[in-house]
């Protein structure tokens, strides 16, 4: 949670009139921004209006079509190369968790680090032990995904994503397939990754959360950004009349 | 009956008369049925056993050799034993290494040998080196436990000890000698020649790292060389394992020879297969699904005889393809179709948050098809690959039409040379389908525990 207004702030992710088609749907419909190192940024916005699109084109899950995207000073073109190079620096969480069901909890987390990092198993490991105690459930390590609750299988993804080491991390509706009573266990993993200093996109309706944690929140409707300021100039004031409308119904 | 309440909980111990009244008595139609079917069942019973008393097994009894292994020349036997024995060892270490199915049938393998070995009845031929081979299967199971237990291997290595077994048990049943010594390296290197390519292309479609392929290039090319070396210059110099022409091979042993090499062979085709199928390169998908749909369109009597009767039309002049290869060659073909569609149907079945959750990792295409997709895949159509094997196994009989005698083929020579034994064709087919069922049930057995012991890991 860095401070909004220094002058020479790295760029994380920039895009410049991004645009994407589903088939003849236009999704995204010339998105710009700048995410800066370190910046917590909260994207939300009413369904269907492309969160999910923008944040899987900055890891190139879907390709954009028009536009540009530069993560961490690299453009996404077709290269496969750039792609995995991008995707190893940006971790993602999703909505349904994702977890490889055949592996245990720490092998899920230790996969990725061996194979496309080629690290020894012993350093993935020590790695995986340590950031399962991050996230509080060090003594799962050997549990099979379908033997544990929902939220620490997200606790475990977010796990999964870190042990990459990533630069950025994407959360795409992180705790919305969760019960009440886990959202608050994955929210405050969440929180403390923020204060560490991460570069994160959350897309998420806890606006609790959002208050709390974001240095900038960004409204979504019909793939563009309709508004975007931080959480008090979102709360106390906001300008857009269908923001003020969304905001209305969801809090 | 009459009055007792539905709400009561059935009680669990109440004995045979509890269980009888339950299940055969609890109706005046169960009653009817129970009758009738127990009236049925007890003619056939006493006709079976009327039967079993005046049974001739002499067929059996004095033609053991020829079920077993066919006109294997005697003085050779000992490269069976070799084989069997090797791979006793192994079931003893897989035992100590994984447990579960493998101690069932470890168990059940040694104590057969034991029982066969001292065994009173003595058939034909059966003499005490043989039970002494018998003996020895069931001491390396022993044997095989107690070394897997000290050493404590992982199970990696044990996989890899059943891979080089295969090969060196084929090798020394087949064995080598000078005369056979330049079509042993045509093979080899052929082999060799195949998997380049093989590899080079996989490497190009699925767009594997470079480092990969060089790789396992090295590798098989490395196999190559040795077991090159190996032939040429030890084998190939001493008599210790002349050629046994296939043409010799017969019984249990030609049906296992069928049946594991065709296995081995069409689960890696099938996968490829199966990849290709779905695979976005027009070429290629083309290529594998008209290889998968004319296989199937097409019977396995067929192709049996297309690849030992055409086939040979269209090689040069001279070149000889052994019977039995062409016969390996047909049912790996046949069975490595199918194969590719009970695959296919597992690869359909990985959802796609699982290949994108690997690819946000930044796991590149062929990992995330190695790690992630393909063993969930397998493990989906486990039942339905072992039903296939199954049918495989028991489809290597139908190699008697193109004059290959299998245990089934021996059984039905046996009364082609000799009316004595017209009369005991019951108990010859009885005893082939015995044979049958029980390694079929063996393979049903093992399917179902492995299934059970991988369900902590499915969803
Ligand atoms: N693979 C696809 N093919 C076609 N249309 C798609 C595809 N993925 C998404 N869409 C459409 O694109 C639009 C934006 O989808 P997206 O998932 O980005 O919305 P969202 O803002 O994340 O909504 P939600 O809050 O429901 O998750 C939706 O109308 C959706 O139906
Ligand atoms: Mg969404």
């Amino acid at each position: 949670m860095t401070s909004e207004s220094s002058e020479n702030r790295t760029e994380s992710i920039v895009c410049r009139d991004v645009h994407k088609w589903f088939g003849t749907f236009h999704v995204l419909r010339g998105l710009s921004v700048t995410i800066y190192q370190g910046e917590v940024v909260v994207v939300f916005g009413p369904s269907g209006s492309g969160k999910s699109t923008f944040i899987r084109t900055i890891n190139h899950l879907e390709d954009h079509q028009r536009g540009e995207i530069v993560v961490n000073g690299v453009a996404l073109t077709h290269d496969v190369r750039n792609i995995d190079a991008v995707r190893r620096d940006v971790g993602m969480v999703f909505q349904s968790f994702n977890l490889f069901p055949h592996l245990t909890v720490i092998q899920n987390i230790t996969l990725a680090p061996r194979r496309a990092r080629k690290w020894s198993r012993e350093r993935a490991e020590a790695t995986a032990v340590e950031l399962l105690e991050r996230v509080h459930i060090a003594e799962l390590a050997d549990k099979y995904p379908a033997q544990i609750s929902g939220g620490q299988q997200q606790r475990v993804a977010i796990a999964r994503a870190l042990a990459m080491q990533p630069k950025i991390m994407l959360f795409d509706e992180p705790t919305s397939a969760l019960d009440p009573e886990m959202i608050k266990e994955v929210l405050d993993v969440m929180r403390e990754l923020a204060t560490s200093g991460m570069t994160m996109i959350v897309v998420t309706h806890e606006m609790g959360f959002a208050k709390e944690v974001a240095d900038r929140m960004m409204m979504f409707d019909e793939g563009t950004i309709i508004e975007s300021g931080t959480p008090a100039q979102i709360f106390d004031n906001p300008q857009n009349d269908r923001t003020k409308l969304f905001l209305s119904q969801i809090l | 009956m009459v009055g007792t309440p539905e709400v009561l909980p059935p009680s669990t111990s109440v004995g045979i008369v509890g269980w009888l009244k339950a299940n055969l008595l609890s109706s005046p139609v169960n009653v009817a049925l129970t009758v009738v079917v127990g009236t049925l069942t007890a003619i056939a019973a006493v006709a079976m056993a009327r039967w079993l008393v005046s049974a001739d097994w002499s067929p059996i009894h004095e033609s053991l050799k020829l079920f077993l292994v066919g006109q294997y020349p005697s003085e050779e036997l000992w490269r069976i034993g070799a084989v069997v024995v090797g791979a006793t060892a192994l079931m003893g270490v897989s035992w100590a290494v994984w447990g579960g199915v493998m101690r069932t049938f470890a168990r059940i393998v040694a104590a057969a040998g034991l029982i066969v070995a001292l065994t009173p009845i003595e058939p034909a031929g059966f003499d005490l080196a043989v039970r002494l081979w018998y003996l020895g299967s069931a001491a390396s199971v022993a044997l095989g436990f107690a070394v897997g237990r000290a050493a404590s291997l992982g199970p990696k290595w044990v996989i890899r000890a059943w891979a080089l077994a295969f090969f060196l048990g084929m090798a020394l049943i087949w064995g080598f000698d000078e005369r056979s010594l330049g079509s042993s390296l045509r093979m080899l290197f052929g082999a060799g020649a195949t998997l380049t390519v093989v590899l080079a292309g996989a490497g190009w479609v699925g767009r594997f790292p470079l480092a990969v392929v060089l790789r396992w290039l090295a590798w098989g090319w490395a196999v190559v060389f040795v077991v090159t070396i190996v032939m040429a210059w030890g084998l190939g110099q001493t008599d210790l394992a002349p050629r046994v022409n296939t043409s010799r091979w017969g019984g249990l042993l030609l049906t296992f020879v069928l049946a594991i090499v065709g296995i081995v062979a069409s689960f890696p085709i099938g996968v490829l297969l199966a990849l290709g199928r779905r695979s976005r390169l027009p070429v290629l998908k083309g290529l594998s699904v008209a290889f998968i749909e004319l296989v199937r369109g097409v019977p396995l009597v067929t192709l049996l005889f297309m690849t030992v009767v055409i086939v040979p039309l269209f090689l040069p002049q001279g070149t000889s393809f052994d019977l039995v290869l062409r016969a390996v060659f047909a049912i790996t073909l046949f069975s490595s179709a199918y194969m590719a569609e009970n695959i296919r149907g597992g690869l359909a079945a990985v959802p796609l948050g699982q290949i994108e959750g690997a690819k946000a990792l930044g796991l590149g295409g062929f990992q995330t098809m190695l790690f992630i997709v393909l063993p969930q895949a397998l493990r989906a159509v486990i039942p339905a690959i072992v039903g296939q094997f199954i049918s495989l196994f028991k489809d290597t009989s139908l190699v008697v039409i193109v004059g290959l005698l299998d245990i089934l083929g021996i059984g039905k020579s046996l009364f082609l040379g000799n009316v004595r034994w017209f009369g005991a064709q019951a108990e010859v087919y009885l005893f082939v389908a015995a044979v049958f069922w029980v390694f079929t049930f063996a393979m049903a057995y093992a399917s179902r525990k492995v299934e059970e012991s991988l369900g902590v890991g499915s969803r």
